[in-house]
């Protein structure tokens, strides 16, 4: 056990909040007992996955392609930047956005259980929380991102980002090629939620209806 | 976005739960788990929805409450945990001990491992 009290979170242990623990004593016990059945939970929680949306995020991103000055204040400060935009976590979490390229691309994780960055992806998806998941991004991040479909040239560096209560990831996608000209509504309807995790890539402007 | 009937039936007897056009809104993924987790013991046929919606206006006659987001769903789990313990599906001791080794286990835990229950079940 750490004999050090002082919450150090991303170091020697972790720290579930209080509604967190909550959550899990009576679910477990539940489930455990046989009272309730664990993918019945998941079905019904992935119902509102998309409910929050994504779509804040989405518009993060199209923005930060559309406006070269906003995409410098995302990346050197992501937490404002998006509360400048409205969209703020409740707890007060630092967002840190980090920025596909030609030679890098992100995907991120939480290893520990299930921190997102829900003020602007919404509810997490069921895959995010499962065990293998977590486990295998960091393992063999290319051989999960196969599984989304996405293949990542050898020579390009694949960085996994592991998430904490304080500090969560936002991917910022790279701009599809064919969209020079759209506004950011119309960018916005190709950026993905996946993308934004780095588990997909946006969409092309053939991927979306006209 | 469609609702499910039991979920329809949710949202008829309690007419507080957050929402929107498509159906309840959350504010974090633990008000989620604890609203799925009601359904799921609604439809395994544990309560009826006029016993939910009276355990949880007790939880917030209660607490005065303003019912609104984070609160909302905290008095929400409260309502649940009364419920599930009346119905003899659990009970406070049992919840406390629980909730206890969830945070013994993520104390344990270093960072980047997935926090699971384990050693400190065995003594329950």
């Amino acid at each position: 056990m750490a004999h050090d009290h002082h919450h150090d979170h991303d170091h020697d242990h972790s720290e579930l909040p209080e509604m967190d623990l909550r959550v899990r004593a009576l679910e477990s016990l539940l489930v455990e007992k046989g009272y309730v059945d664990p993918a019945a939970l998941d079905i019904i929680i992935d119902t509102y996955e998309n409910k929050v949306g994504p779509q804040n995020g989405a518009r993060v991103v199209a923005k930060a392609w559309s406006d070269p000055e906003f995409k410098k204040w995302l990346l050197d400060d992501g937490s404002a930047a998006i509360v400048s935009l409205g969209y703020s976590g409740r707890q007060g979490e630092h967002m840190d956005v980090v920025e596909n390229t030609d030679d890098v691309h992100n995907m991120v994780v939480c290893t520990l259980c299930s921190c997102y960055p829900w003020s602007v992806l919404g509810l997490p998806p069921v895959w995010y929380k499962s065990a293998p998941y977590r486990s295998r991004a960091v393992i063999d991040p290319r051989g999960v991102l196969a599984e989304f479909g996405v293949s990542i040239a050898e020579d390009k560096e694949v960085r996994v980002w592991d998430s904490t209560a304080e500090m969560r990831y936002l991917v910022l996608p790279q701009r599809p090629d064919g969209t020079e000209g759209w506004s950011e509504e119309q960018l916005a309807a190709l950026v993905t939620r996946d993308s934004m995790i780095g588990t997909g890539l946006a969409l092309s402007p053939d991927q979306v209806p006209a | 976005m469609s609702v499910s009937k039991s979920e329809q039936a949710a949202l008829d007897a309690v007419p507080s739960i957050p929402r929107n056009d498509d159906g309840p809104v959350f504010v974090e993924p633990w008000q989620a788990q604890a609203f799925a987790m009601t359904i799921a013991l609604y439809d395994a046929g544990r309560f009826t929805w006029p016993e939910w919606a009276e355990a949880l206006s007790d939880q917030l006659r209660q607490a005065g409450a303003e019912q609104q987001g984070e609160d909302y769903y905290r008095h929400w789990l409260s309502a649940l945990e009364q419920l599930s313990s009346a119905k003899g599906l659990t009970n406070g001791p049992e919840l406390a001990a629980r909730k206890d080794a969830w945070d013994r286990a993520a104390h344990a835990t270093p960072h980047g491992e997935p926090i699971v229950l384990g050693a400190e079940l065995a003594s329950d």
